[in-house]
């Protein structure tokens, strides 16, 4: 053994010496893998135990290089793990896995692992494993380094890995405002000091965002210019530039949900309800698109505005259904598709239709949800938003009547509205398994929906309107997690607690799906925070689909991870950045996408989802 | 029996489990790794895995004895085994473990009750054997010769 090279003498002989922490709940693979680690010569510490290894992780994030961990584990789900560590730790981890399937490879990479071993895992696979170590701290460098250059692209490359959210978000904002006066001057200062090369960092919470959208509707999008939005906004120390590549951010989230509100309109309509916003919930089912979100966005988008009312939801079929821009006719969204559970209100079945028939689009689901809440107002009935693809009847939204089962089991695939679910609201109908995903998704919808809600200054202000009278409505969203449905408004601002997310376990609060359609609209212009990562959820109130996702994640070490991982992957999804390492492509990625979304305030709505997975 | 014997009774042991089957390569590397410094290492590995196996095999029997089947558990117990028997290199266990999972997916209760027979047999003479061979390298050890590789 060679233990006793840890320390100074260990890493000057690096790769030797170099410390793992292997996590296996598996007694005979975890002694097989740590006799093989250390005859690798690494320093090797053992422990069956997830949690036992997150703790020993944040004693002290210094004390090891590297973390290897199983996929399955009894107490903690290997890729929650993976997301904790990276997000607080910023450690490379490598996953392990007897199941070498391409969707959970992908999903490990996706949560950032940086490798993926199968077992029996051989010596020669673990002899080359502390090159994750080094590619790992060359990122960091480079991220400091490249302060002194202008434009901190490095610092963005590298942030796919980099759980400093708020750096990459920086980072853009640097670029963006290159040209841009007073701090941008430093850019050309040899010796970087990150404050000074940099703009201080604004960071675009949910208030802020909310006020943001707020200004813009007012101005109008077409009238909104930088200056007049921060004189609106009157915010300290935000400056004109800030806001400047804040709104271009938004207007291509704008842009992209257009579309997927297109088809969402069409889908309210179907409901009979006038929120768009809520038919744009319901569409982001395409959740399959959540990576481009843009669909989805589109559908919001479209929903709102066109809305119209003819009552067939259609179905926001998954990616087809996003980019349903055209799909004036709800044809397309067929809610009663969703609901597979049956729901038993009447308008449940339209909401479900509204869950994207294709159970891809999970994210969408939390559009139903939408629809739902304006069937709320209109009748108490609505109780399918929970159409969302949640497996569970638990009608997330809370619809006017009896959204409690609004089962989105229509969803089927995509978990990600699982929004009746238990768990997450938001769960898929059918696949529990991808529930997560899907809660994210679907959360993550909602938080983009719920952004792009707000941005749709005029369909928010329908929105805003119908919110008032909806809160009163407040069907009983009966999500299952209660939280989904997190009655609204009130909660988004508040960053994603755990709280107010979770506590909606029973949305039978008025918020309801008016609320939440209303909220759409103001969320719109609170959340914006699909540009800012932040959750939109929040803003979306109404969305709470979202909510459900970050209930989920409120269990617990939600905040832990979600709100890099979010932001990771929010960014992921609203900016189209390649950062991709959290763009969940796949189901899994919704989650993350949810998220990532959710998360972008710090909302736990992504976190929701992520701990779902 | 002399020393010389022994050994040799213990490579032509080890040759024919691998022959047919009951072993693979991954049980060679487990034996690479045993060395001086870790001298039970193969043994102690092993241990374990009769031990972890016993254990899940029970509660795969009982799981199907239920009413209702939690598919879903019983799926991540055989994958814990497959895992476990793959790392050891208990090659037959672990291909029947492959079968056993195909059979939880579909929700098949008589294919995984005819799995959970077949593996536990499978798991039955894999453990009589691997215990016959350590005897013999006990032996071995005990007339002061070494454990041939």
């Amino acid at each position: 053994m060679t233990v006793e090279q840890i320390g100074s003498e260990g890493k000057d002989q690096f790769p030797i010496g170099m410390r793992v922490l292997a996590v296996d709940d598996d007694p005979t693979c975890l002694l097989l893998l740590g006799t093989l680690l250390r005859r690798c010569q690494y320093h090797v510490t053992t422990t069956s135990q997830a949690k036992t290894a997150l703790k020993m992780l944040r004693e002290n994030k210094n004390k090891f290089d590297l973390v290897i961990s199983d996929v399955h584990m009894p107490d903690m789900d290997g890729f929650k793990l993976l997301e904790h560590v990276g997000l607080e730790m910023d450690l490379p981890v490598i996953m392990l896995s007897a199941n070498g399937d391409t969707k959970l490879v992908m999903k490990g990479i996706t949560h950032g692992a940086c490798d993926y071993l199968l077992k029996p895992v051989r010596i020669e696979e673990l002899q080359n494993i502390w090159q994750h170590v080094v590619r790992r701290k060359k990122k960091d460098r480079c991220n400091s380094g490249s302060k002194d250059k202008p434009h901190p692209d490095s610092g963005e490359a590298a942030g796919i890995g980099n759980v400093d959210n708020n750096g990459k978000l920086n980072k853009k904002r640097k670029d963006q405002n290159e040209d841009e006066d007073d701090e941008r001057d430093e850019n050309g200062h040899d010796n970087e000091d990150p404050s000074a090369q940099k703009k201080p960092r604004v960071v675009w919470s949910v208030e802020l965002h909310r006020k943001f959208v707020a200004a813009v509707n007012q101005l109008g999008i077409d009238k909104a210019v930088p200056k007049k939005i921060l004189e609106l906004m009157n915010v300290e120390k935000l400056t004109r530039e800030n806001v400047a590549s804040h709104l271009q951010k938004f207007r291509l989230y704008l842009k992209r949900i257009s579309c997927v509100a297109n088809q969402q309109a069409n889908m309210a309509a179907a409901l009979g309800t006038a929120d768009s916003a809520y038919l744009r919930m319901g569409s982001l089912n395409g959740l399959g698109n959540f990576h481009t979100l843009a669909g989805s966005d589109q559908l919001h988008n479209a929903a709102f505005r066109s809305f119209p009312p003819s009552g067939v939801l259609g179905r926001l079929n998954t990616p087809a259904g996003l980019g349903i821009r055209g799909l004036p006719s709800p044809g397309t969204i067929q809610l009663g598709h969703v609901q597979n559970s049956g729901n038993p209100t009447n308008d449940l079945s339209k909401l479900q239709s509204f869950v994207p028939g294709n159970h891809n689009t999970n994210i969408l689901q939390g559009m139903p949800m939408s629809l739902e809440l304006d069937r709320l107002q209109h009748n108490k009935s609505v109780g399918h938003i929970g159409e969302l693809p949640t497996t569970d009847s638990t009608t997330v939204f809370p619809g006017s009547g009896n959204l409690v089962d609004a089962r989105i089991t229509g969803f089927s695939n995509n978990p990600l509205l699982g929004v009746t679910s238990n768990s997450l609201m938001l769960e898929g109908s059918s696949q529990q398994a991808t529930s997560h995903t899907s809660v994210s998704a679907i959360g993550f919808q909602n938080g983009n929906a719920l952004s792009d809600f707000t941005s749709i200054a005029p369909a928010s202000n329908q929105l805003q309107d119908s919110k008032a009278g909806s809160q009163g409505q407040a069907s009983p969203i009966n999500c299952n997690a209660g939280q989904i449905i997190r009655s609204a408004p009130q909660e988004w601002n508040a960053p994603r607690k755990d709280a107010p997310y979770q506590s909606h376990a029973s949305i039978n609060s008025s918020i309801p799906i008016n609320s939440a359609m209303i909220q759409l609209g103001q969320c719109l212009d609170r959340n914006n925070s699909i540009f800012h990562r932040t959750t939109d959820l929040d803003s979306v109130g109404p969305l709470n689909f979202v909510d459900p996702l970050s209930i989920k994640h409120g269990e617990g070490d939600n905040s832990i991870m979600e709100p890099s991982v979010i932001e990771k992957e929010g960014y992921l999804m609203f900016q189209p950045r390649p950062h991709g390492s959290h763009v969940p492509d796949n189901i899994g990625s919704l989650e993350d996408l949810a998220s990532a979304m959710m998360k972008q305030e710090g909302g736990c709505n992504g976190y929701s989802l992520r701990t779902s997975i | 029996m002399d020393l010389i014997q022994l050994q040799r009774q213990l490579v032509d042991y080890r040759t024919s489990l691998y022959h047919e089957g009951f072993l693979d390569e991954q049980f060679t590397q487990l034996q690479s790794l045993q060395d001086e410094n870790n001298p039970d290492f193969v043994v102690e590995v092993v241990s374990l895995f009769f031990e972890d196996s016993e254990r899940l095999l029970n509660e795969l029997s009982k799981a199907l004895e239920q009413q209702i089947i939690d598919f879903k558990r019983m799926d991540a117990q055989v994958h814990q085994l497959k895992g476990s028997s793959s790392s050891i290199g208990a090659h037959r266990v672990q291909k029947l473990c492959i079968v056993f999972r195909n059979y939880c997916e579909v929700h098949n209760v008589e294919g995984c009750l005819k799995c959970l027979q077949q593996v536990k047999h499978e798991y039955g003479i894999i453990k009589t054997k691997l215990e016959s061979m350590f005897q013999l390298e006990q032996q071995i050890l005990n007339a002061g010769g070494s454990i041939p590789v």
